[in-house]
Order: C-alpha cells, then structure tokens, then sequence
C-alpha cells in the first residue's frame, strides 16, 4: 500500500498525521481511498474534472505528475506538496 | 444573546460580540486563520447556524457549516462544485457569496462562485447542487463573459436574493454580467439592466441598450418594501421600484467631487428611502481608495434625491482605505447601527445611523465582509 506524505495544509483532514496510507494503482485511486478514510480530501487536492489543482503538486516515487491517472505501485511514496505560490 | 458581527478576512475569521451598552464589544478568533473566508453567514431562521464560504489558497473552494453558533464547525459533504465533464470544464475557484432561503423553506441556502455559478442546498448547507436553470442556460456564457469581463481575482456571482414575499423569486448579479430575475425558483432567468449605465463600452450601434454585460457591485432589497431594490455598480449607485424594469441612477445627486462609485450598499431596515454607501475613487487608475483619503459614508433619506456626508470620526486625511461590497451591515435596533470592515483590516461601528462612527477593532487582516446577526 502506497505511503503519502500530507502537507501542512490538508492535516487538518488527518488528525494531523504527516503521513498515512491508502490503496489503489492509480493517483486517482489513491486520492479515492484518501477522501473515503478523510472526507473531503480528495477535492481539496483536485478540482471537479479530476484536475491537480493550480497550488498543488503530487509526486509520486520521486517524480512530479500532472495528471491522475498516472500509476503507482505499492513501493512507491506518494508526496502532496502545498507549490510555493505566493513566494 | 446580542447582537454579534461577523467578521471574514483574507486570512481566517473573527465574531465579534456587542455589550448590552451597545459600545463595548468582544473579539473571538481567528478561526480558519490563512484561509480566505470570503462570507460569513448566520442563519436568521434558526440564529443558531453559521455557513462560511472558505478557500485555502493551495486547496479547493469549500463551505463550513457550525450549528452551534461557532463553536465547532464541519465542512460541507458535497460543496459546490460544477458537473464533472461539463462541456465548459468550469471549475469552482471559490465560493464567494452566501444567501439564506426563505423564511418557508428552513434548509434552503443559495451560493455564488467564482467562476459564475449559482447553487442551491436542501439541506443546510450540507449537500449542494448546481441550478442548472443559470448556470446550463444557452445564453450562460455571453452572459457571464470573457476573462476581460472579470473581476481582478475571477468573476463573482453575488447578490442573491430571495424575495421575502415569495420563495420562487429570486434575483442574482455578477460582477460583470449585470443582474438577472427569475419567478420560478432559478428554472429561467431574465436580465434586469435596463437604465444602468456601462461606461466601458461603446454605445450599440443600433441605439438600444445593453440587455447584460452590466457590472453590480452590489444589490439590496429592501427588508420591508420588497419592491425597492438598491444597486451599487461599477457605473453609479442606483435604485429600482418594481414592477418597474428601469433602474434610475440616483448617484448623479451625489456631489461631483466624490463621484457615485463604490462597492457596498445598505438600506435602512425600516425606512425604504434611506441607505448608506461608503464612495471610493473611480477616477483615473481607479485607486478603489477613499476620495481624497479622506473616507466618508453618504446617507439618503429621501431615496436618493439628497446626499448627506457622513464622517465625524474618520481619519481627517491620509486614510486611503475602501470598503468591499460585503463589508458593510445594519442591524434593527433604533436608532440603527452601523457596521463595516476596510480593506486595512479595521472594524468601524455607529450606534447612531452614521451620525458619529467609532472604531472597534485594527490590525486584523484585509476584511471581505461584515454581516450582523442576533445569536439565539
């Protein structure tokens, strides 16, 4: 099961874990299990056409992804990161 | 429990609390802080619930809900949001304006976002659904615009109103789009623009005027007289009796100096000829600022015929603040008060209709909007 690391901004959705698991192959899968242990993760980290929002940015093992249907493996971290905007 | 403002910034929320002298008051928060809370909203049916449109600024556009007054607050299960693979691809940036239901119809509440979408919930707030009588309408997106037709941060439906004489009446205005009425609960949508100036654009060809494309600031009904309707708009402070269809510019009898821009207007809660604006500069690079720096709020009291300025205690100069369109409240008591946030994070109140204000709170964050409400 994929380990994902949480930015600050959304651990008010994990009682303030840093990081946590969740199932799935896809981003998209992930993000699925996410919001069913965490309601309402999910929208906040992608808009209503499964869009990565504007502010943020997923890596998975170490590469940045721009879509969610992009594969994950049971090895791999999952990092959701807060993007720098704003300075 | 009194009378309570509250309080949205740029960066979280604040409830302040009236003393039963009426001039002292308590600040609780922040709550949220760093997100933007664009609305804060108590319920008047049950003056116990609270809905807050909020937006982190790395995450999604949502709405919390608190139906104890405050103390605890729970996010909305299904917030607003468009249809998943909508031809449009529109996708909610915020949710930038909250209305209550009618007074029949105890769970209703509307919403408006940015970009320009209307939502409605049966449930308090908890489940929202697009009205796709507006926002699917064929004519939707000349209504709503261009990019070009957008407010700096996206295009804002705001100023909804139910009417309080009959739940399927309603009125919306967007910033730009102009102002549009429906009879049957949001289904169809006509617009109600006649008479409103729109200096930035060309006069038709034709010589008729435009149907849409206005831009409202702000649009008020009047809490008795529903048939009054006050508007601040980019172009002029104006009013409309219906079932009149023409609006009348009532901002050409404010003083030529001030100008008739601004963003807030509120009527008087009894009195449908009085109403008060906060005016900000509009000429040249349209600084959005106080004229002059030096604020001040007008006052009608004979539906706009007559001025009158309003500013013992204000700063007498270098004070170069605004009021957002939100911003600005009454309450019911007599004589009124009067409440507004600026744009530099300070909470001015007058317990006398405008006739002296004071400052209750600074240093809080850029505030969006102040509204008032008597806590069960």
């Amino acid at each position: 099961m994929p380990r994902v690391v949480v930015p600050s901004q959304l651990r008010g959705y994990t009682a303030g874990k840093s990081e946590v698991d969740a199932a799935g192959a896809t981003v998209a899968a992930v993000l699925a299990d996410l919001d069913r242990q965490f309601p309402g993760f999910r929208f906040r980290v992608i808009d209503e056409h499964d869009r990565i929002r504007r502010h943020i940015i997923i890596f998975v093992g170490g590469d940045r992804v721009d879509a969610v249907d992009a594969a994950i493996t049971d090895a791999q971290e999952m990092h959701i990161v807060g993007a720098l905007s704003g300075g | 429990m009194g009378l309570q403002l509250y309080v949205a910034t740029r960066k979280g929320f604040w409830i302040a609390k009236q003393g039963t002298d009426r001039r002292t008051w308590s600040l609780r928060g922040p709550t949220y802080l760093g997100q933007q809370c664009h609305h804060l909203v108590l319920d008047p049916r049950d003056r116990r619930t609270l809905l807050l449109a909020s937006r982190q600024w790395h995450l999604g556009p949502t709405v919390f809900r608190s139906t104890d007054g405050g103390e605890t607050w729970k996010e909305a299960a299904t917030p607003p949001q468009f249809p998943k693979g909508e031809p449009r691809e529109r996708a909610v940036d915020h949710v930038f304006w909250l209305t209550p239901g009618h007074a029949s119809e105890p769970n209703v509440w509307y919403c408006g976002t940015s970009p320009k979408g209307l939502f409605r919930s049966d449930d308090g707030g908890v489940n929202w659904a697009p009205i796709t009588g507006f926002n699917d309408h064929p004519e939707q997106h000349k209504w709503v615009g261009s990019d070009k037709d957008q407010t700096p941060d996206g295009g804002k439906l705001h100023s909804i109103i139910v009417d309080h004489r009959d739940p399927k009446h309603l009125y919306l205005s967007m910033s730009g789009g102009g102002t549009f009425e429906s009879t049957d609960r949001g289904d169809t949508w006509s617009p109600l623009n006649l008479g409103v100036d729109m200096d930035f654009a060309p006069p038709k060809t034709d010589g008729t005027e435009y149907e849409f494309g206005h831009d409202p600031h702000h649009v008020m009904q009047h809490p008795v007289n529903g048939d009054r309707l006050w508007m601040q708009n980019h172009c002029g402070i104006y009013k409309i009796d219906r079932p009149s269809n023409r609006w009348s510019r009532i901002g050409k009898n404010m003083p030529k100096e001030i100008g008739d821009v601004g963003f807030s207007i509120t009527p008087h809660p009894r009195d449908a000829n009085t109403a008060w604006v906060f005016p900000m500069d509009g000429t040249g690079d349209w600084p959005r600022t106080s004229p002059g720096g030096k604020p001040a709020v007008y006052m009608t009291r004979d539906g706009g015929d007559t001025w009158q300025r309003q500013d013992v205690g204000f700063p007498r100069e270098q004070a170069w603040w605004t009021v957002k369109r939100q911003a600005m409240c009454a309450d019911t008591n007599t004589p009124v008060g009067l409440y507004f946030g600026t744009t530099n994070g300070e909470l001015w109140a007058s317990d006398d209709e405008g006739a002296s204000f004071h400052l209750l709170f600074r240093d809080l964050p850029h505030i969006f909007s102040v509204t008032c409400g008597d806590m069960a």
